[in-house]
C-alpha cells in the first residue's frame, strides 16, 4: 500500500483517523468501494467530490451510522464507539427541523451530552462553555432565539458552536459552508484554522471547488472511490479533477474561469468581503 | 342506550342498575381511589368556567332536563361524591396527561400519524386479548394490545425498508388493514354467545364510566412510568428528536430510546381506548400537543402544557358526557381538546391570529402618531423653530387631511401625553380654531422620527448610493422601525452628520426642548 507520507508530531500515538478497504453499500448497490485514508494530526481535509460521490455517506460510514459492507475504520487507534467523545460532528443543516421548540442555547447544550452521560443534566460549568462556544461564533445575542428565527448562516454558526461545545480532538464537518453568508463563511473558515492550530483534525465535505484550495492543507477527491488523497497542491490537478468529475468539463472550465478571474483581481474570499 | 356515568338524575338505588347487562356500570369497589376534598375544590374551581360555556350547547340537546335538575347534575359531579364519577375523573386526567406528553415528542418529530397507526393497529391485540379469558382483564388486553401495536409499527418498518414506498402509504396501509381486522374479530365475539361480551363496542368510541378499578391501576402506573422516564432521560428524548445523526455520533442509544418511546406510547394508547376509543386516541395525542406547540418556543414547557391541555380536555369530555344522554365521552374530550387548541390558535400571546391583529393595529396606531408629531416637527421647523403652539386647521394643510382626523390624531397625542390643548373650553372643538402644543416627551419622540428619517437618508445616499430623490419614501417607513442601537450605529458609520441630502437639519433629540 502507497500511504501517503505522515507528518504525525508524535509517531506513536494512533493516527485520528484511519480508513481501510472501507465498502459502504446502500441496499447491495455499493456507494463507496474499497476506501483507504489515513489522517495525520492537526491538518484540515477538505473531501471533494461531484454530486452522489458519497462525500456524505463517508462521514456517516465514519460514524457507525450506516452499516459497513467490509473494511474497517479506527478513530484514534479504536473503533467509533469507543472515541466518541474524541470526535465532535457538525451534520447538515437541513438535515434537521428548525422550527423545534428549542432555542440556540439548547441545541449547543446538546454538545455537552456527549460527555454527561445518562441521568445527568447539564450543569453550571457545562452551561458556562455552552456560553462561550456561542461567543465564539458570535451568537450570544442570540442565545435565546428559537431556532427558527436564526438566519441561515446563523443556524449554520449554531451548529459549529454545538461542535466546540464538544471540546473534541477530531471534526467531521458536512457541508458547513452551504446556503451561508460571506461573513459567516469567513467566520466559520477562520475558527476551523484555530482548531487546527490547537492541533485538532478537521475533515470537512465541501462543494465549492473554487474555495476548496484555499481552505484546506489536504484534499480527498472522491468518486464512490479515492480518486486522489493528499497534500492539496499535490492532488489539486486539472487531470484529477477531471478524473474525479468524470468528464463534465462544463463544471471544471467553469471552476478554471473563475480561479483564473479572481487570480487576476488577487480576490480571495477575505477581500471580497470588505 | 343511556349514558353509563348519568346516575344522579333520578336518585334509584343503584342495585336494578347493576343488575341491567345492557348498562355495564362498574360501580364502586372498595378499593376506588378516593381524593382529598381540597383536589375535589380545585376540580371544582377549574371546571366552572367551562360549565358556563358548555351550558348553552348542552340546553339545546336535553330539552326535557329543567334548570334545576341540570344544576344539580353539575354539581352532582363536581362534588366528586360518586365513586363512578372519581374514577371517571381521575382516568381522564391520567389519560389526558399521558397522551399529552407523549403525544408532544410525536408532533415534534412530525410523526403524527404514527399515533394513529398504533391505536388502530392495537384493535386486533385488544379483541385478542379478551378472548384470551373471555372478559376485559386490563393486563390481557394491554397483553395483546402491545404485541399488535408493536407488530404493526415493525410492518411499517419493514414495508418501507424492502419496497420503494415512503412511510406515510406503509402507516396509512397498517392503519387500515389492522383497524379492519380488528372490526371483524370484536364483531365477531360481540355476535358469540358469552355472557360478558358489552365491553368491547367501548373500545371503538370509548366510555369513561367503562374504565374499572384494575384500568385505574394500570393507568397510574403507566403514567407514573412516564413520568420517571421522561425526567430521567429528558436530555436523551430531547436529542434524538431534534437531531437523530447527532444523538448517535455523541453514542446515545437512538434505537432503544426510539422504541421505549413507541412502547411508552403504546402503553398510553392502550390505556386510554376504553375512555377515548380507537378513532379518537389519536386527535388526544396530538390535539394537546398541538395547541402547546402553538404557545411556546420551548420543549420543557410544551410538555407541561400539553400535558395540562390533555387533563383539561380529558375532564371537560367526562364532565360534559355525564351531563348528556347517549354521547360518549371520547367525542366529547377530542372536542374539549379542539376547542383548545382553537383558542391557542387565535388568543396565544406569540403566534394566536388575533393576537397578530391587535399587534398590527397597535402598530398602526404608533405609525399614525409618530406622523402627526413629524408634522408639528415640520410646522415648527417652517417657522424657524420659532413657534411652539399650533392651531388645528395648521396641522390639517400640513398632512394634507380633513379636520376631524386631525383632531383625532391630537387628542391620540393627548392621550398619550405626547401634547396638551390651549384654552380648550373657550374654543368649539370642530372649529379649526383650537390650538395645542407638544409635552417634553412630544418634542422629544417628534426630533428622534425626524433624525430616524434624514438619518436614513443621508445613509442610503451615501452609503448605499441611492439617489438623493428616491430616498423618501424608503425613509418614510425605516423611520418607524429603527432603535436606538441601529441609530448609533447609523451615526457612527456617517461620523454623525448635521444635515441631511438635502441640506436639511437632522434633529438632535433635544433639540425643541432642550
Amino acid at each position: 500500500m502507497s500511504a501517503p507520507p505522515i507528518t504525525d508530531p508524535h509517531p506513536k500515538s494512533p493516527l485520528p483517523l484511519e480508513v481501510h478497504d472501507l465498502t459502504v453499500a446502500y441496499t447491495k448497490r455499493p456507494v463507496l468501494y474499497g476506501i483507504d485514508l489515513e489522517v495525520p494530526q492537526g491538518s484540515i481535509v477538505g473531501v471533494v467530490g461531484p454530486n452522489g460521490a458519497g462525500k456524505s455517506t463517508l462521514i456517516k460510514a465514519i460514524m457507525g451510522l450506516l452499516p459497513v459492507a467490509s473494511g474497517w475504520i479506527e478513530v484514534f487507534g479504536e473503533p467509533f464507539k469507543k472515541a466518541v467523545t474524541r470526535v465532535g460532528y457538525v451534520p447538515q443543516r437541513e438535515s434537521v427541523d428548525w422550527d423545534f421548540p428549542v432555542n440556540a442555547m439548547d441545541v449547543v447544550l446538546m454538545g455537552r451530552y456527549g460527555r454527561l452521560g445518562p441521568f445527568k443534566r447539564p450543569s453550571k460549568s457545562d452551561k458556562e462553555i455552552a456560553m462561550a462556544c456561542l461567543d465564539k461564533v458570535k451568537m450570544l445575542p442570540y442565545a435565546k432565539r428559537q431556532i427558527s428565527n436564526l438566519s441561515g448562516g446563523q443556524q449554520q454558526r449554531v451548529f459549529l458552536a454545538r461542535a466546540l461545545a464538544q471540546e473534541s480532538d477530531l471534526y467531521l464537518m458536512d457541508e458547513p459552508f452551504v446556503g451561508v453568508d460571506a461573513a459567516t463563511e469567513s467566520a466559520i473558515i477562520e475558527i476551523l484554522r484555530e482548531l487546527q492550530s490547537q492541533g485538532k483534525t478537521l475533515i470537512v465535505v465541501h462543494h465549492d471547488l473554487t474555495t476548496a484550495p484555499d481552505y484546506f492543507d489536504r484534499i480527498l477527491l472522491l468518486n464512490m472511490r479515492v480518486v486522489a488523497y493528499g497534500k492539496t497542491k499535490d492532488v489539486f490537478t486539472f487531470e484529477n479533477l477531471q478524473n474525479a468529475y468524470g468528464g463534465r468539463l462544463s463544471i471544471l472550465s467553469e471552476v478554471a474561469l473563475s480561479r483564473a478571474r479572481k487570480k487576476a483581481e488577487g480576490d480571495t474570499p477575505e477581500n471580497l468581503l470588505r | 342506550m343511556r349514558s353509563v356515568l348519568r346516575k344522579g338524575r333520578d336518585r334509584r338505588p343503584v342495585g336494578p342498575h347493576r343488575s341491567n347487562p345492557t348498562l355495564n356500570i362498574r360501580t364502586a369497589g372498595p378499593s376506588i381511589p378516593t381524593l382529598h376534598p381540597k383536589q375535589g375544590a380545585f376540580f371544582a374551581l377549574s371546571l366552572i368556567a367551562i360549565c358556563a360555556t358548555s351550558s348553552i350547547a348542552h340546553a339545546a340537546k336535553i330539552g326535557d332536563m329543567s334548570e334545576t335538575s341540570w344544576t344539580e347534575q353539575a354539581l352532582d359531579f363536581l362534588s366528586l361524591e360518586q365513586p363512578v364519577v372519581r374514577t371517571a375523573v381521575l382516568g381522564t386526567l391520567l389519560i389526558g396527561f399521558c397522551c399529552g406528553v407523549l403525544g408532544s415528542f410525536l408532533v415534534v418529530r412530525k410523526l403524527s400519524l404514527l399515533g394513529d397507526t398504533l391505536s388502530h393497529a392495537v384493535l386486533p391485540g385488544v379483541a385478542l386479548g379478551f378472548l384470551w379469558n373471555a372478559s376485559k382483564d386490563p393486563w390481557a388486553i394491554l397483553i395483546g394490545a402491545t404485541a399488535a401495536g408493536i407488530l404493526g409499527v415493525a410492518l411499517v418498518g419493514w414495508i418501507k425498508q424492502t419496497t420503494h414506498l415512503k412511510e406515510d402509504s406503509a402507516m396509512g396501509m397498517v392503519l387500515a388493514g389492522f383497524y379492519g381486522l380488528g372490526i371483524c374479530m370484536t364483531t365477531v365475539i360481540q355476535n358469540m354467545a358469552m355472557g360478558n361480551k358489552s365491553g368491547l363496542d367501548k373500545f371503538f368510541f370509548g366510555q369513561a364510566a367503562a374504565l374499572s378499578t384494575g384500568d385505574i391501576k394500570l393507568l397510574s402506573i403507566i403514567s407514573l412510568l412516564t413520568v420517571v422516564l421522561i425526567l430521567l432521560f429528558y436530555k436523551e428524548f430531547l436529542a434524538i428528536s431534534f437531531d437523530k445523526g447527532f444523538a448517535h455520533a455523541i453514542g446515545m442509544p437512538v434505537q432503544v430510546l426510539h422504541y421505549a418511546l413507541m412502547a411508552l406510547l403504546t402503553f398510553a394508547i392502550v390505556v386510554s381506548l376504553q375512555a377515548v376509543g380507537v378513532v379518537l386516541v389519536s386527535a388526544l395525542l396530538i390535539t394537546p400537543a398541538a395547541a402547546a406547540y402553538l404557545l411556546t418556543d420551548r420543549m420543557h414547557w410544551m410538555l407541561c402544557l400539553a400535558a395540562g391541555f390533555g387533563m383539561l380536555a380529558g375532564v371537560l369530555g367526562a364532565f360534559v358526557s355525564y351531563l348528556s344522554n347517549n354521547l360518549p365521552t371520547g367525542p366529547l374530550i377530542v372536542l374539549g381538546a379542539t376547542l383548545i387548541f382553537v383558542l391557542a390558535l387565535f388568543f396565544g400571546p406569540r403566534h394566536g391570529l388575533l393576537t397578530k391583529i391587535l399587534r398590527r393595529r397597535r402598530q398602526r396606531q404608533r405609525i399614525a402618531l409618530e406622523n402627526t408629531l413629524k408634522a408639528v416637527f415640520y410646522l415648527c421647523e417652517n417657522s424657524d423653530f420659532e413657534r411652539r403652539e399650533f392651531g388645528v386647521s395648521e396641522l390639517a394643510v400640513e398632512r394634507n387631511s380633513n379636520l376631524p382626523a386631525i383632531e383625532r390624531e391630537i387628542r391620540n397625542l393627548v392621550k398619550a401625553n405626547m401634547a396638551g390643548w390651549i384654552d380648550d373650553s373657550n374654543v368649539p372643538a370642530l372649529s379649526g380654531q383650537a390650538r395645542f402644543q407638544l409635552t417634553k416627551e412630544g418634542w422629544y419622540r417628534a426630533c428622534e422620527i425626524v433624525r430616524n428619517h434624514r438619518l436614513w437618508e443621508l445613509y442610503l445616499t451615501n452609503a448605499a448610493s441611492y439617489e438623493s430623490d428616491h430616498v423618501h419614501d424608503d425613509a418614510e417607513e425605516t423611520e418607524h422601525l429603527i432603535g436606538e442601537s441601529i441609530v448609533k450605529r447609523l451615526e457612527a458609520r456617517l461620523e454623525n452628520p448635521i444635515h441631511d441630502p438635502h441640506g436639511r437639519l437632522i434633529p438632535r433629540r433635544d433639540q425643541i426642548i432642550a
